[in-house]
């Protein structure tokens, strides 16, 4: 049984590509058959964040219009032959393509995929509803900051007018160091104002910049974020995983760079 | 309340739980500045005929409340309403 789940947030820069990214090479490391579909019309990511940049032909905008068949279009990952891409267009606007063509796209992807992830655009326009279309679930993305949980407050009641039941929420670049003097919300206050269920925390993590930079998603590595973002693959695929405890690898941390100050 | 809990009320991120909270609740109940304003002028419209009142300092807005019925919370309207004089008849 396959599942389409839309990766979202409402507003920009809070993680949802990188997020995307490692929640699908995450899957398609746990042996599941995954297509990532890129639904940022316009400002195309996700393709750099996997590295795949240089080998897009065909796109979304080609496939629903029918200038191609899905297959054409879809980009086998470098590391993981059950892991695609489906880049989104560059040059077109978020209005070439219809919640109807959206919906009746991931339908047919499900016939070949465990796992359809919908890297959603910022916003809540014409973008969110495409890539909402064909979604039997959504994961929130956040951050602890105010703007970034206004702004999936409102996602959540869109998702839930939209008859999305299950939604749930990923809080991403939590600073324990900033948490423990009382400087950043804790999950537990994202929890309560959001009233969502958690299936993740990421800590913010340099390494995700640097994988980034490379092009290769860190997850399944031995960075913290690698190690948080699988834990949420893991929840995804049903398993029960329990949640990393960053405040003890926190304190480690910042006792080092303690120690480095020092000098 | 301890002293603890009253440096840490300070702390910046106890600050951006309550304001969020708040603003949520202002949001979720989908109640724009523009109508909050439509009702604030009713508001002194209909108390104005029987007594006259501080309009600069009428404060309303939405917050939470305790519900009556249930254990959980609610969003309220909270008014505060200076009377400068009651009107004789």
């Amino acid at each position: 049984m396959s599942e389409v789940i839309v990766i979202t947030s409402g507003k920009g820069g809070v993680g949802k590509t990188t997020t995307t990214a490692n929640v699908g090479t995450g899957l398609a490391q746990l042996n599941k058959k995954v297509v990532l579909i890129d639904t940022d019309i316009g400002l195309r990511n996700l393709d750099v964040v996997m590295g795949l940049e240089n080998r897009i032909v065909y796109n979304l905008v080609d496939v629903v219009e029918g200038s191609c068949r899905i297959k054409q279009a879809l980009i086998k990952d470098k590391k993981y032959p059950n892991l695609s891409l489906l880049p989104s267009a560059q040059t077109r606007d978020k209005s070439s393509v219809t919640p109807e063509q959206m919906k009746k796209l991931t339908d047919e992807l499900r016939e070949e995929f465990d796992y359809i992830l919908l890297d959603c655009p910022a916003g809540i326009e014409q973008g969110f509803q495409n890539a909402i279309a064909g979604a039997d679930r959504a994961i929130v993305v956040t951050t602890p900051e105010v703007s970034a949980i206004r702004d999936a407050d409102r996602i959540i009641g869109l998702l839930e007018a939209n008859e999305i039941k299950q939604i749930q929420l990923v809080v991403n670049r939590l600073r324990m160091d900033m948490v423990k003097r009382g400087d950043m919300m804790t999950v537990e206050d994202v929890c309560e104002i959001l009233a969502i269920n958690l299936i993740g925390v990421v800590p913010d993590d340099e390494q995700i910049v640097v994988s980034t930079n490379q092009g290769e998603p860190l997850v399944g590595s031995d960075a913290l974020a690698g190690k948080a973002f699988l834990n949420i693959c893991k929840r995804i695929a049903g398993e029960e995983v329990p949640f990393l405890d960053l405040q003890k690898k926190a304190s480690v941390f910042s006792k080092l760079a303690g120690l480095f100050k020092q000098d | 309340m301890s002293l603890a809990d009253f440096f840490r009320k300070k702390n910046s991120g106890s600050i951006a739980k309550d304001r969020l909270r708040l603003v949520l609740v202002s949001d979720r109940a989908n109640c724009s500045p523009e109508v909050m304003e439509l009702i604030k002028n009713d508001i002194i419209h209909v108390i104005s005929k029987y007594m006259e009142i501080d309009v600069q300092g009428l404060d309303i807005q939405i917050t939470q409340t305790e519900s009556e019925t249930d254990n959980g919370k609610v969003p309220a309207l909270y008014a505060n309403i200076p009377i400068k004089e009651m009107h004789h008849s």
